[in-house]
């Protein structure tokens, strides 16, 4: 399936918009962003779909959907931000990696017990981004609160949750 | 009343005393919450980011199994809410549902539906039975409601509250005796899961909340998500390097009606806190 019939299943409608501007507007992190939601549904109108593939804004998106909330003309920006973050990430063409990094160490988690466990979740984030002290700290004040899991266990249902991994594991449809 | 509950990961660890205060108040209130066993991740803003199916399968198996129990869900993380709700309405669709249950090896139909906790306590235990158990009105706490984004929105999917202008943890605030601040960032995002990978965007973010909050005249910061109260709570010793005058405590909703309600802060979680709420109780005379 290619990345405009996605959208369209997805219910992403980005040929309704007529750039009022109202997601970017709205949008808490645009100010961070290279180009903003506007800005990257425009690329997609355009055809300009590697531009929008490579930008750092998909993956800056918190998906907080303030903007589909408001869009006059039901695009769904957020959506279109979800559709392009999985088509990129597939296509392995990551312009922010830490985020996509986060994301595969958060799943890799659940792969491995069916539930997060916030230590290691950090750990490996921390191994494979080469900031072995990020948080440090927080790490310890968390541990001393108990807010981070003993030692990680496994589900009983595990069996399942590789299976749902193994068949939707870069899946190009 | 009986629900399946669904705690999800956070309310065991980083949002422990949210799941504390939850489990006080409900035994308070004579609810009964049966964790569904054997429950999984609902793969959260990581899975939707990745894949479609991926992200429909994991809060699915869930359903499947509160559906065994035969009972409707309350969970009270806004994240796990809104990723078992998007499963359900995805379910409607027979195409999505059978692909589901393939993956599942079980069956599911979506019939089963999830209530966030703050609905579930608001509109269906309802205010009078609530307002009954209030011994100890919060008299004089100035608060600002906080939603963030996944309680809200999108709207389709949450369905119980306004998603600009949400109310329904305001009057719950105001059963409980609390001032009621009105302030224009109730739903604004605190940064939700960027808070990792990019840190100082989730500060500025966060950041701002707490200072427009303290700049409309509250005392605390009121919240229905595990993840709004780490970026709020857990980093305001790396805010302050931005001149910024803290310590904001940042509360559940939960622990306060337990508050309110009586019952012991230990009892809550309290002490689990970042930002110390001990010197604000007293000074309200609330401890």
């Amino acid at each position: 399936m290619d990345l405009k019939e996605q959208m369209r299943e997805a219910g992403v409608d980005f040929s309704a918009c007529y750039q009022c501007g109202k997601c970017t507007a709205s949008c808490p992190v645009a100010f961070a962003m290279d180009y903003g939601p506007r800005h990257i549904v425009r690329f997609l109108q355009l055809g300009w779909w590697d531009e929008a593939l490579k930008s750092r804004s998909i993956w800056l998106c918190a998906a907080c959907d303030t903007c589909s909330t408001r869009c006059p003309r039901s695009v769904n920006p957020a959506k279109m931000m979800d559709c392009l973050r999985v088509q990129a990430g597939n296509r392995r063409i990551v312009a922010e990696p830490k985020v996509k990094v986060f994301n595969d160490t958060f799943l890799h988690i659940i792969r491995r017990y069916g539930r997060i466990h916030e230590g290691e979740l950090a750990i490996r984030f921390n191994l494979i981004t080469g900031q072995l002290f990020k948080d440090a700290r927080l790490g310890v004040a968390m541990l001393r609160r108990g807010k981070i899991h003993g030692m990680p266990r496994r589900i009983r249902g595990i069996g399942t949750l590789r299976r749902i991994f193994a068949q939707t594991d870069g899946r190009k449809e | 009343m009986k629900r399946a509950f669904f705690p999800g990961c956070s309310l065991q660890a980083t949002g422990r005393e949210y799941g504390i205060s939850t489990r006080a108040v409900a035994r308070h209130l004579d609810l009964e919450l049966i964790e569904i066993p054997d429950w999984n991740c609902c793969g959260a803003s990581s899975a939707h980011s990745t894949d479609e199916l991926l992200a429909l399968a994991l809060p699915a198996r869930n359903l499947a199994l509160a559906e065994k129990m035969g009972l409707d869900i309350v969970a009270p993380c806004a994240g796990c809410f809104n990723r078992l709700r998007a499963a359900e309405v995805a379910l409607r669709k027979p195409a999505w549902q059978t692909r589901v249950e393939q993956l599942l090896g079980m069956p599911v139909t979506g019939k089963i539906t999830t209530c966030n906790l703050l609905d579930f306590l608001v509109n269906q235990v309802g205010p009078e039975t609530i307002r009954r158990k209030v011994i100890r009105p919060l008299r004089g706490l100035r608060v600002v409601c906080y939603y963030g984004c996944l309680l809200v929105r999108p709207r389709a999917l949450t369905g119980f509250d306004d998603p600009e202008n949400p109310q329904s943890m305001d009057r719950l605030m105001l059963d409980l005796g609390a001032t009621v601040i009105d302030w224009p960032f109730k739903t604004e995002c605190c940064g939700g899961n960027l808070a990792i990978p990019c840190t100082d965007l989730t500060l500025k973010m966060s950041g701002q909340l707490l200072r427009r909050a303290q700049e409309a005249g509250a005392e605390a910061i009121v919240t229905a998500c595990p993840l709004c109260m780490l970026n709020l709570d857990a980093r305001q010793e790396e805010m302050e390097k931005f001149g910024m005058n803290l310590p904001l405590p940042i509360f559940y909703f939960t622990e306060l009606m337990g508050l309110s309600m009586g019952l012991a802060p230990e009892s809550l979680g309290l002490q689990c806190h970042f930002t110390d709420p001990q010197k604000l109780l007293q000074a309200k005379l609330l401890l």
